[in-house]
């Protein structure tokens, strides 16, 4: 596990590490495997030319595992994420280098919870932001 | 391929708004948590907190929790009838044929542990149409709610699934 992040630790403009991954078939195919996802465009080029995206390509969800995973291994484990948004604007195609990660926008304390909220995103290496979105943090707090 | 003026159909207007029947998982074990880690984490070795309860017990968690995409409801049976989803090899497609994965927006509440049984239920919020880059394209909006056995909130989803 990462070091455990407090609420006192964050500052608004901080950029949290990036979760890196070069994905194909290694990564798409056991996704697939865990998560029952067995579909055509995801496996065979010629079905993701024929949906017009120019060969096979990731799934949006492991994107969204990707930031999870970036998040989680910024706030440490005792910490809760409660909230996460992400629209798929661009495809994760074969090869690409995707880097998931973010940006903190605001923290404030509300009914006795200390909140932690975030831009994030999934560039990849044309440094296109393939999956804009929003996250909310729970940290714990030193005092 | 034939223009169409519209991918809503009419089973559609009726689900509108519509809770459908609740669905509920099997247990979730710990190699179904441990293997979806190792999955998403690939080739990386997973954090501790996802398959190693000696470490775990020392959090805040007690135990073992699944990560928060883990899907309790991957691999069901009865299997029920295959029918592929988005285009398919060989086949000419169909206008509304092609599915994507719009995004979603999650809110989470309890940790999913081993032993776990969630439940369920989803319904067909809202849909609107435009033309984007695809021509013609839908943009359907899906609700799920996840409560666990305790009848705790588990997860809430709205997810946006867009086909053209």
């Amino acid at each position: 596990m990462g070091a455990q992040l407090y609420y006192e630790d964050v500052e608004i403009g901080q950029s949290i590490p990036a979760f890196v991954r070069e994905t194909d078939f290694m990564n798409w195919n056991r996704y697939a495997a865990i998560n029952d996802e067995f579909v055509y465009i995801h496996m065979d080029d010629e079905a993701g030319r024929a949906a017009g995206q120019g060969g096979a390509f990731g799934m949006g969800n492991l994107r969204w595992a990707y930031v999870l995973n970036a998040l989680r291994s910024w706030i440490g484990d005792e910490a809760e994420i409660r909230e996460l948004a992400l629209q798929f604007r661009s495809i994760n195609h074969k090869n690409d280098v995707l880097r998931a990660g973010g940006v903190v926008t605001e923290k404030r304390k509300e009914n006795g919870e200390n909140i932690v909220i975030l831009d994030v995103n999934v560039l990849n290496q044309n440094d296109e932001k393939t999956a804009p979105g929003r996250a909310v943090i729970l940290l714990p707090s030193r005092g | 391929m034939t223009e169409v003026d519209t991918l809503v159909t009419p089973e559609m207007e009726e689900r509108k708004g519509v809770w459908g029947t609740e669905t509920v998982s099997f247990p979730v074990s710990e190699s179904d948590i441990r293997k979806w880690a190792i999955a998403v984490y690939w080739p990386e070795t997973p954090p501790r907190l996802y398959w190693d309860g000696e470490y775990a017990r020392t959090t805040r968690w007690g135990g073992i929790v699944a990560p928060e995409d883990f899907n309790p409801f991957a691999w069901p049976v009865p299997t029920g009838t295959f029918e592929p989803v988005g285009a398919v090899p060989g086949q000419q497609n169909q206008r509304g044929g092609n599915l994507l994965n719009g995004g979603q927006v999650d809110t989470f509440g309890a940790r999913i542990r081993p032993g776990d049984v969630i439940t369920s239920r989803t319904r067909l919020a809202r849909w609107e149409e435009r033309y984007g880059r695809n021509g013609l394209t839908l943009f359907t909006y899906i609700e799920t709610e996840w409560r666990n056995q305790n009848g705790e909130f588990v997860k809430s989803r709205v997810a946006t699934v867009i086909r053209y």
